[in-house]
């Protein structure tokens, strides 16, 4: 019993370290963004002014912005990944899983910077030249689709955040298929089931929480994304619910402005903008987990 | 798990080989000097840094273009040996300084306006037409005051784009400055500063953020320093100056803008900015750049990194400077900031 | 195989038909940004390409040629030191928070890792440049390595935890009827099961980091020459890019691709190389 009593010790101690450190973060977060706090207010977060010469600070163009981004990413990025990870645990030759696989995360480990510029240089004119003259063409009259032809705003941005959140989920949801046992594939094709039907009910139902993992883990790296989405959004803190208008997000405003960022006002402002960063973070993992454990209940093996 | 552990001795055996077994440059009794700040002169920097180890072994200088105010406050807080700004110090900053912190001026450069027309033409562009382009007062080029100075020009019914910058930056710091000076309106609108609240347009990162959003964009007009203008091959404006002629921005044209300033400059401790210089032939959106060389620098640091300041005042450097487009200081600015450097008196 | 059969039958099969070409066409949606974005970068990057970028230094503005091998090697001792501080602390953290659900502490620490993969990783450059840097007088390796290992301890961590809820519990019922104690259960016979899966997560976490630019400009700042100790500046691949990639120069423009290339290939290569070492039985 001793040396589990000592590795117990031992998990314990690693925990309180992880989680004393992420406090100091926390509390380094806190005290640089006092001072904006301290003149704003709770109304910090909904205020839209950014004026640095003015010394007027607000957070709600931004929140906007990331959440808008980020979610519009994962929403374009989880069917394709999921897809992809089907793809190469079920349905792929046996030959050419491997390497798709090494391709995919591969991908992974491209700067953002570089991702930001092939955005300028390839995406951004794709969709000035062809997304938005179909969209915008035909569709126009919706707002969502109003907005100017430049090719940089809300849309590339999260064009952007989809392609470099890919490689996570589709690896993550790859080794979570692989991990379903084979006798629960064998068990439904059995029972007559088609290729499809195998697939959803011996390996998507029950991979609902890793996907989810996968998912929280893909939407956490966008959340927090910097080089690659300032350069293609267009930085402008505006809200507009138009995906060819350009937008800010939070993490992008906190690269952009830190280094130069004159004056103590202007500092804690942004510092404050990070801790808000956090707030949403901590909103989105706590629901992520509310809703695995709800469907796990549910379609636990 | 023992095959990641052996992976990961494998591999730091074969970094900590690799940077062994390829030829130190580093010699043993080497000093490293750490500087940061603009991005600006980072160029040209990482060259005179170059040249200069040829003539002095005995120290290494390290400089990475971060932004003036980081450069600032690393400064301040200690981190690095000097700094390196487009704007002066404030009184904010100065106040926050354990030590004096000497502006040495380096050299000139200009903030070009850059646009995306078809034909490219060159066009002449006066200072309440710039402003109000900026304020997104005038939307279309071909508006009646825009094409009042360009009369050979066939200007397009094409919208206007505004891109500036989005990560804080000297260049938007003089920028605006400009406008602040020519334009009442936007003084009270948006003012000066590194960051400011654009009225209108997108916002790209650095430089070369700017310069891409104008190639790619037709009808984009934004603000680069001019070495990217020149190097991305983009069309300048001339602008209508103090004296009321139109400048293209050009090494020469810089100098002009400081030439007429000299002794301003130097009574003003080097500290001047050369927006809107009065003198024929300059070019109103100028700027010089400056290393900040604190007092209390380390000894062992001090006194080569003088050695390297007499150097770059000296014409080989100031050369070499006007080579990569940078426009070299004026004679009299040089001989007053070795005088300057040689006064220094590092703790 | 579908004639002749009632009509039920021949819809499922064609649902599934239907369903394994869309699956097949999000796979290629998948894939194709992803090769349009590597083909962008070998184009750009393999005329700069040479000898001389592994082993000499970068050459100032205006000079032709020079080199990354300081930021190479510099990548990869940073990569590998923020690899030992938080691989091993990443997977007993996994571990932990997977194996012992009923303890408070544990579901403490999955709510903790769970936020911080959402951090902005600039803002995590900052707590190592308040931390660190300022304490220790100046930009320094160690800083550097702490920001990346701050930034890859959630994602080993979380990609463990999810792969060991995956494994059913008679393994671990059978290696504690052997009679062999709990951890040994956990660490030998558990994370052996999942050792593949968890090399992806941990290979994910080494790939992050390897290209993250921003915290390394306010650790480990950047370096023109070789550094001699690990408490001065560092040159890093991204940091290196990023400047080249923003400056206005040709020439640095394709040294940074020339770079990014390298970065990538270096990162398939550990990849590859764990994959192999670690290769028993895969599916």
């Amino acid at each position: 019993m001793r040396s589990d009593d000592v590795f117990n010790l031992t998990l314990r101690a690693l925990a309180l370290t992880v989680i004393g450190g992420f406090l100091a973060l926390t509390w380094f977060l806190w005290k640089s963004a006092m001072p904006a706090l301290h003149v704003a207010g709770v109304a910090f977060v909904w205020r839209t002014e950014w004026d640095p010469v003015l010394g007027e600070f607000g957070a709600l163009p931004f929140l906007w912005g990331t959440l808008v981004s980020s979610l519009l990413a994962l929403l374009m990025s989880a069917p394709v990944s999921i897809g992809a990870a089907l793809f190469l645990t079920d349905i792929a030759p046996r030959g050419i899983r491997a390497p798709i696989a090494f391709l995919i995360e591969m991908l992974a480990a491209i700067p953002s910077v570089v991702y930001g510029i092939w955005g300028i240089f390839v995406l951004a004119p794709f969709v000035r030249e062809y997304v938005h003259p179909l969209l915008n063409g035909h569709l126009g009259f919706l707002p969502l689709f109003d907005g100017p032809p430049f090719g940089l705003g809300m849309l590339t941005a999260a064009m952007v955040l989809a392609v470099m959140i890919t490689p996570t989920i589709t690896a993550v949801c790859r080794e979570v298929f692989r991990s379903v046992p084979d006798p629960l594939r064998e068990a439904a094709t059995g029972l007559g089931a088609t290729r499809w039907e195998t697939i959803r009910l011996a390996v998507l139902k029950t991979s609902i929480s890793g996907i989810f993992g996968a998912m929280i883990l893909g939407l956490g790296r966008a959340l927090g994304e910097t080089m690659a989405v300032t350069m293609v959004i267009g930085n402008r803190p505006d809200i507009s619910i138009s995906l060819f208008k350009p937008a800010a997000t939070m993490a992008s405003v906190i690269a952009n402005e830190y280094a130069e960022a004159q004056g103590d006002a202007h500092l804690s402002a942004l510092a404050a903008i990070g801790l808000v960063l956090l707030l949403v973070s901590s909103i989105v993992n706590i629901g992520a987990r509310w809703i695995i454990k709800h469907t796990e209940s549910k379609t636990h093996v | 798990m023992l095959a990641k552990i052996m992976n990961r001795t494998v591999a730091a055996v074969v970094t900590f080989g690799f940077m062994g077994l390829t030829p130190a440059t580093l010699a043993k009794s080497e000093t490293l000097i750490n500087g940061a700040g603009a991005t600006f002169p980072q160029p040209l920097y990482s060259r005179w840094f170059s040249d200069y180890r040829a003539i002095d072994k005995s120290i290494a200088i390290n400089y990475q273009g971060v932004g003036s105010s980081g450069g600032i406050r690393q400064l301040l807080t200690g981190t690095v040996d000097f700094g390196a700004s487009d704007e002066p110090m404030n009184a904010e900053e100065s106040a926050k300084a354990k030590a004096q912190v000497h502006h040495i001026p380096t050299a000139m450069g200009a903030v070009a306006l850059s646009y995306n027309l078809p034909g490219s033409p060159g066009l002449n562009l006066a200072p309440d037409v710039i402003a109000d382009m900026f304020l997104g007062k005038i939307t279309k080029w071909n508006d009646a005051r825009v094409t009042a100075t360009n009369a050979g020009v066939k200007l397009p019914d094409l919208a206007i784009m505004i891109a500036y910058r989005s990560d804080g930056s000297g260049t938007t710091a003089i920028m605006t400055e400009y406008l602040t000076e020519t334009s009442p309106q936007w003084k009270t609108k948006v003012g000066q500063g590194k960051s400011v609240k654009w009225p209108t347009g997108l916002g790209g990162k650095g430089n070369a953020g700017v310069a891409g959003m104008i190639k790619q964009n037709p009808g984009t007009l934004g603000y680069v320093e001019l070495v990217y203008a020149v190097s991305n091959k983009l069309p300048v404006a001339a602008i209508k100056n103090a004296a009321g002629d139109f400048v293209t921005p050009s090494n020469a044209a810089v100098s002009a803008a400081a030439k007429a300033r000299t002794r301003e400059i130097i009574a003003a401790d080097f500290k001047l900015s050369l927006v809107n210089s009065p003198g024929k032939g300059a070019y109103p959106i100028s700027s010089m750049t400056w290393l900040l060389v604190p007092e209390n620098m380390p000894a062992g640091k001090a006194g080569p990194f003088a050695g390297f300041l007499k150097w770059a005042m000296g014409d080989a450097a100031q050369n070499t400077a006007e080579s990569l487009n940078y426009a070299a200081l004026p004679k009299e600015v040089r001989t007053a900031a070795l005088d300057r450097i040689r006064k220094i008196k590092f703790k | 195989m579908s004639e002749g059969l009632p009509r039920v039958q021949r819809r499922r099969h064609f649902k599934s038909v239907m369903a394994n070409a869309i699956i097949a066409i999000l796979a290629g949606f998948a894939i194709l940004p992803l090769i349009l974005v590597f083909s962008y970068i070998a184009r750009a990057g393999l005329p700069a390409l040479n000898l001389d970028f592994f082993y000499k230094l970068p050459a100032p503005a205006g000079e032709l040629g020079g080199g990354m091998a300081n930021a190479i090697a510099g990548s990869l001792l940073m990569v590998v030191m923020s690899g030992l501080m938080a691989i091993p602390p990443g997977l007993l953290c996994g571990l932990y928070v997977a194996e012992f659900p009923n303890q408070k502490l544990a579901l403490a620490l999955r709510f903790v890792i769970d936020l911080l993969t959402g951090v902005p990783s600039i803002v995590i450059g900052l707590f190592a440049y308040a931390v660190l840097v300022v304490p220790m007088g100046g930009f320094n390796a160690w800083a550097g390595s702490a920001a990346l290992a701050i930034i890859m301890l959630p994602v080993v961590s979380r990609t463990t935890e999810e792969i060991l809820r995956l494994i059913p519990g008679q393994l671990r019922e059978a290696g504690l009827a052997l009679g062999l104690p709990r951890w040994k259960v956990l660490l030998r016979l558990i994370i052996r099961a999942g050792r593949s899966a968890i090399a992806t997560g941990v290979f994910l976490a080494i790939a992050r980091a390897s290209g993250e630019t921003a915290p390394l400009l306010f650790t480990s700042f950047n370096n023109q020459y070789w550094t001699k100790s690990l408490s001065e500046p560092v040159a890093s691949l991204p940091v290196q890019i990023y400047t080249y990639a923003i400056s206005p120069y040709e020439e640095w423009h394709r040294l940074a691709w020339a770079g990014s290339l390298v970065l990538v290939s270096v990162v398939f290569a550990i990849n590859l190389l764990s994959r192999l070492l670690l290769k028993r039985g895969a599916k």
